[in-house]
């Protein structure tokens, strides 16, 4: 009696603790508290102080100089030491003194006269972010340059204890951070889960079933590395490759703004392709999108078509087509997306908060906004060229005709499909300079000082002798001692894989950006990319080699509890794939999936009346006019992008809308997405269509649940998974009548073959959708 | 010193997690008002601010905007300017232009002549407010409505308009209002999506819509607005294929989840569990959706209210009553999209009939609401993007005339939720073109429409990109005087 009542005592308290821990862990305040013993060692600004800085306190103390408060500037530090402008007696850092600096002592104040941040900023310091600083000022409150503003150098590759686990330089460093805590790898995934990881991500589809059997029964050391150089050769790495490209770059196949009209700029989506297929190099493969139209060709001539077509990509923004408006002010806004991009997609910075100010967190001012705006300023083109209209507004100035001569040679990738005249917006400037100006507030009218083509100099100041316009900007791109273009892309590529970039904020390196989980690893990677010439193929391979690339995804409860997220890589990616790469799994499964690469995008099936309830009415694509026969089924990056009404079941799940430049998409996970897997015709039509074909060959019924399963899931199904879902076929098969089975199968258009027992044809496919419903079918694991 | 971030990392990802795991039960991505802390804990909470509950006690729990897209004329509405009628004809004076930028339908136009209403104007209600014969319905509801004459904005073209009330920033890809209130206050109803979006057409001329209206922005998607549709799928994918009953729907799922369970047995990982949750929703949300869709079992006194056009699916009318229906069902924010106000000619010939579109079943809206004791906790708004202009666009005519687009004051009105009824707040000139008292700026109008659901428009932020977003970007007041 007394016993069983401590323990509900116990158990209680042990709620309240429960409960408590839960509300804590997730308040920061408090975690921090109770963390705020753990404090390292030696204090480093770049890691620990600069974040604080930067996110807490450089709104009003940082680099732009209109917003600072009491001419305090924290992010340098001379100014830091300096004798403080209003109060000359007073240092807000006086090195190795935290009682004598302004900084702490207002930090540390509970009076809210003096404290800071000011209670108006709505802004807090933890109590373990008060302890660091003050520690850091203890030790002499040293300052460094940013971390992702110094050239990266080939770190050593460090030694593990568990020597055999490493494959390549990539699991060294990984592993050396996980003994650290005390953590080890999980096991190498099976191999038909393997496969499946692998193949989703160089080609974006399922395993055949012959890649499945070959690579089973391949009993070889180099088995994977077969299939890694297999895949690589396949051109629907290309399309693979293509997509993450296509959102940096915001690819789309209308003009966007109010009307929203066609246009053609679908041979620059197909040289894209094209590109990642022949491994053009990371270097090439953008100065030509920035600057293809400036460059001699190798005879001394002007820059060859297909220079020109790659500079589509600075061309890919939304141009508006509404009638009204004022050109200046969009032609603006164009240069505006162009300048946003190269910082965001290209740079991993942003720029884009100095557009209208200096920046409030990063070493970019205003005028360097503009400056940099200068190399993108001088096109021949104009806010406004035409209203909503016929074949010629479907690209605007300036432009490219592409002949069929041209598709016969130099454009042999571009899929042009009859004999109409084919046009696509690409860059070609002015003969004459156009000036640029600083833009107060940034607004399109408000001019201030003219400024002139230049580089933001905390990045790397821009070498004299390079050209003053975009070519010469690509130059200082690829130029080694250029400390963010590298690490950058070789972070988007490890985002493809691991799910999450090495810096999770893929788009910002700067102080605000989150930090790097494994800085060695990138810079080891970063420098390696460019030491190999800016190799893609070769990039992709060391990642999908690697040991930690090739671990199981199992997560086991602690490593659940120790490391949710998993930033220490101790198991492989788990993650739903991209939406349109679903769409490419259902149909390439079902045997459905037409190959063709390229052309201009199709209209599958897409619930009536979406287009037609937002649109002006004006155009092409007001009404939406489904295609038929094979354009159903293409893959999903062939699927019209009408931006202002974009494809249902891609934005449902996830994908861009290509809006602006977008380098991280989200992942989630809806109702919505459940609705699309359970009812859209696409998914329906397949599990029908594969049903018809298992039908067709010989076996039992789990003979072809087991089929569809390898096809669908990519591996076999155990005993279990078998017995539940060829239940639920003898069930179906029991309810389903001859009525019911014609109303189930009336779905897609794709025929269904005569003389087939159609009762038997409805359970089989009902089996099939739920195949294609279960969460591991879309998910790379 | 590595080993240090990786820690605090660690730590982070914790939080994180926790926030994940809050999705996967459903809800939004914060809000279980039971336990508000518990799930507060997504990755903007580092400034100790708590999302998912109000910050202080809210009038309004639920929003209906129903937008006049393509920007109404305030001077046929509700802006009475007798002088302006007087004036007709006049050169409008340069000095009440100043330095304003006109759209490039009327910046090369050699005359700006004035021109008054073509509609009469008279006092209603106890509050005298001054309502055109355009809108007789609205007319008797003033003394329910406060009428806000000095909305002022910063864009002169419709879709950088559009965008900017709906997401605080003229360039999109940022959450919409909608989103934000989902964000901010999360679910009340668990078999509905928290921010619906329906849209209808009227007979003016129209201007599209565009999905980044009612976009998440850098918010998760579950705070999407969810376009409702006429027609036999109200719900994009919601309607199960023929011949599947709600049984054989029940099968399928109790069999994928126990496929999925074996799946998470083996990989332990909770997007599984989180997943078999959503499939869940879909399921509830396949009754819901359909039942709440369904007006005919509306009695015939409500039919009267909303008028005819209230049973023909798609129209205003129909979603004005539909909007009453989610609102009540606890949909946190329902967004009307009526296109067809863009008057730039023909002005008095369309904006009879448009007005006559809109009028009865925005009245009837308040009305009802009012009736079911709902108005006190419902905030509704009624208004376009920007207003139209005090001089001609084209011809002026006895008969005929239009009106372009004027960033510098429009109209708009705003119901219940705690909005102080009976009022007009703000003044125009005596032409109609300039805002001479109480301006407020569209970031003014998000901060009060927060302040009414309990929202601190400075606090309910997000951090993306290294900058904290918010609604209203980096100004705005909230506009106290018209506070009940």
């Amino acid at each position: 009696m007394h016993k069983s009542a401590f323990y509900i005592i116990g158990l209680i308290a042990g709620i309240v603790v429960y409960l408590q821990s839960c509300s804590t862990s997730s308040s920061s305040r408090v975690i921090d508290q109770s963390r705020s013993d753990n404090i390292p060692e030696t204090i480093s600004y770049n890691f620990d102080i600069r974040p604080i800085l930067s996110d807490k306190c450089l709104a009003c103390h940082g680099p732009d100089a209109n917003k600072r408060e009491a001419g305090l500037r924290l992010d340098m530090a001379e100014s830091a030491y300096a004798a403080l402008k209003e109060h000359p007696s007073a240092h807000a850092l006086v090195p190795g003194k935290p009682e004598l600096s302004e900084v702490f002592r207002r930090i540390s104040s509970t009076d809210t006269s003096i404290m800071m941040p000011p209670p108006s900023s709505n802004l807090k310091l933890t109590a373990r972010e008060i302890k660091l600083i003050e520690k850091w000022i203890q030790q002499g409150g040293a300052y460094e340059k940013h971390w992702s503003f110094v050239a990266p150098k080939k770190p050593t590759v460090p030694t593990v204890k568990l020597g055999e686990w490493p494959r390549n330089e990539i699991d060294y460093f990984i592993l050396q951070k996980q003994e650290q805590q005390g953590v080890t790898p999980n096991e190498e995934a099976d191999k038909e889960r393997l496969l499946k990881r692998l193949s989703l991500d160089l080609v974006g589809l399922p395993p055949t079933l012959a890649l499945m059997d070959g690579f089973l029964a391949d009993k070889s050391a180099n088995a994977y590395e077969k299939v890694v150089d297999q895949l690589l050769k396949n051109p629907a790495y290309g399309e693979k490759m293509a997509l993450h490209w296509l959102d940096l770059a915001r690819y789309a196949d209308s003009h966007g703004y109010q009307d929203d009209g066609y246009r053609t700029q679908w041979p620059w989506r197909d040289w894209v392709i094209h590109a990642f297929n022949k491994n053009m190099h990371y270097n090439e493969f953008v100065s030509w999108q920035l600057a293809g139209d400036l460059m001699p060709n190798r005879d001394g001539g002007p820059a060859n078509k297909e220079q020109l077509l790659a500079t589509g990509f600075n061309r890919n923004h939304k141009i508006t087509e509404e009638g009204g408006v004022i050109p200046e002010e969009y032609r603006t806004m164009y240069v505006t997306d162009r300048n946003d991009l190269f910082g965001k997609g290209l740079l991993g910075v942003t720029i884009e908060c100095a557009h209208c100010h200096d920046h409030k967190y990063d070493p970019f001012s205003h005028k360097e906004y503009y400056q940099l705006f200068a190399f993108f300023n001088n096109v021949k083109e104009v806010g406004i060229e035409s209203v909503i209209g016929g074949p010629d507004t479907y690209a605007k100035k300036p432009l490219m005709e592409i002949s069929d001569e041209d598709v016969k040679s130099i454009l042999s990738f571009v899929n042009k499909r009859d004999t109409n005249r084919l046009i696509v917006s690409v860059m070609g400037d002015l003969d004459t300079t156009r000036k640029t100006f600083i833009l107060k507030r940034g607004v399109y009218d408000a001019p201030g000082d003219e400024v002139q083509p230049g580089t933001p100099k905390a990045i790397l100041p821009f070498d004299p002798t390079y050209p003053k316009n975009r070519l010469g900007l690509a130059k200082w791109l690829f130029d080694k001692k250029n400390p963010l273009t590298a690490r950058v892309y070789v972070n988007l590529l490890w985002q493809e894989f691991f799910g999450k970039g090495i810096v999770r904020t893929a788009g910002d390196f700067g102080m605000q950006g989150e930090l790097p989980s494994h800085p060695e690893l990138l810079d080891w990677l970063a420098v390696d990319f460019m030491e190999h010439n800016w190799d893609i193929k070769r990039l992709v391979k060391q990642m999908v080699t690697s040991a930690t690339y090739r671990q199981s995804a199992v997560i086991t409860p602690e490593k659940l509890a120790a490391d949710p997220d998993n930033r220490l890589l101790a198991r492989g990616p788990r993650y739903r794939i991209h939406a349109e790469f679903v769409k490419d799994l259902v149909l390439s499964s079902s045997g459905l999936l037409n190959p063709t690469i390229g052309g201009p995008s199709v209209k599958p099936y897409q619930p009536a009346g979406l287009w037609e309830g937002a649109t002006s009415g004006r155009g092409l694509l007001s009404m939406y006019t489904q295609d038929h026969g094979p354009n159903l089924y293409r893959r999903g990056m062939y699927t019209l992008i009408k931006r202002t009404v974009p494809p249902p079941s891609m934005a449902i799940f996830d994908a861009s809308n290509r809006d602006l430049c977008e380098v991280k998409r989200l992942k989630t996970n809806t109702p919505l997405q459940a609705l699309v897997m359970m009812n859209d015709p696409t998914v329906l039509e397949a599990s029908r269509v594969l049903a018809a074909r298992l039908m067709q060959e010989r076996g039992d019924v789990n003979a072809k649940i087991e089929k569809a399963f390898r096809l669908i899931v990519s591996r076999k199904p155990n005993e279990k998974e078998v017995a539940i879902l060829s239940d639920y076929y003898k069930k179906e098969l029991g309810k389903s009548t001859r009525s019911s089975a014609d109303k189930s199968l009336a779905v897609g258009e794709y025929p269904i073959p005569a003389n087939i027992d159609k009762v038997k044809l409805a359970a089989l496919m009902r089996v099939m959708t739920t195949i294609y419903n279960l969460e591991e079918t879309i998910t790379k694991s | 010193m590595e080993k240090e971030i990786l820690e605090h990392g660690l730590n982070f990802n914790r939080r994180r997690f926790l926030s994940r795991l809050s999705l996967g039960l459903g809800s939004a991505a914060l809000g279980s008002l039971l336990i508000p802390d518990l799930f507060s804990g997504s990755s903007t909470d580092e400034d100790g601010l708590t999302v998912g509950i109000p910050h202080f006690a809210p009038k309004a729990k639920r929003v209906i905007y129903l937008f006049q897209n393509g920007a109404p004329s305030q001077q046929e509405l509700f802006d009475y300017k007798p002088k302006l009628r007087e004036m007709m004809g006049q050169e409008l004076p340069p000095s009440v232009r100043g330095t304003q930028r006109l759209t490039g339908m009327t910046a090369n136009q050699k005359e700006f002549p004035m021109v008054g209403s073509f509609v009469d104007f008279k006092q209603y209600g106890e509050s005298r407010a001054w309502v055109s014969d355009l809108f007789p319905y609205t007319a008797k509801i003033v003394d329910d409505l406060c009428i806000v004459k000095s909305m002022f904005t910063e864009a002169i073209n419709h879709d950088p308009a559009l965008t900017f009330l709906q997401t605080g920033s003229q360039q999109g890809n940022r959450p919409s209002m909608g989103s934000w209130l989902s964000y901010g206050l999360g679910n009340e109803n668990k078999n509905l999506p928290n921010f619906t979006v329906l849209l209808s057409r009227g007979i003016g001329n129209g201007q599209g819509v565009y999905s980044k209206l009612w976009s998440n922005g850098f918010l998760d998607s579950v705070h999407q607005g969810v376009q409702f549709s006429k027609g036999e799928d109200p719900v994009l994918y919601l309607r199960d294929p023929e011949g599947m009953s709600r049984q054989d729907r029940r099968d399928m799922l109790d069999n994928l989840a126990q496929l999925n369970d074996l799946s998470y047995q083996e990989f332990g990982d909770p997007e599984i569990a989180a997943k078999v949750k959503q499939y869940e929703m879909a399921y509830r949300m396949q009754t819901a959706v359909p039942e709440v869709m369904d007006l005919s079992k509306e009695p015939d006194d409500i039919i009267k209210l909303y008028g005819p056009d209230c049973l023909v699916p798609g129209t205003f009318a129909a979603n004005c009553l539909l909007a009453r229906k989610l609102s009540e069902n606890g949909v946190r924010f329902v967004q009307l999209y009526h296109q067809g106000w863009d008057q730039h000619g023909n002005l008095p010939f369309e904006i009879t009939r448009q007005a006559k579109d809109v009028d009865q079943a925005s009245a009837a809206l308040v009305t009802d609401l009012k009736q079911r004791g709902l108005l006190d906790e419902t905030l509704v708004i009624w208004g376009g993007e920007f207003g139209r202009t005090s001089y001609t666009q084209g011809k002026l005519t006895k008969e005929n005339y239009g009106r372009d687009h004027h960033p510098r004051c429009f109209t708009i009105w705003m119901a219940g939720g705690g909005i102080k009824p009976g009022m007009v707040y703000g003044e125009t000139d005596d032409v109609g073109y300039n805002i001479i008292k109480d301006p407020v700026h569209v970031h003014d109008f998000q901060a009060t429409v927060l302040n009414q659901l309990g929202l601190n428009h400075e606090k309910l932020i997000f951090k993306h990109q290294g900058r904290r977003y918010r609604l209203t970007d980096v100004s705005g007041k909230v506009i106290h005087d018209i506070i009940a």
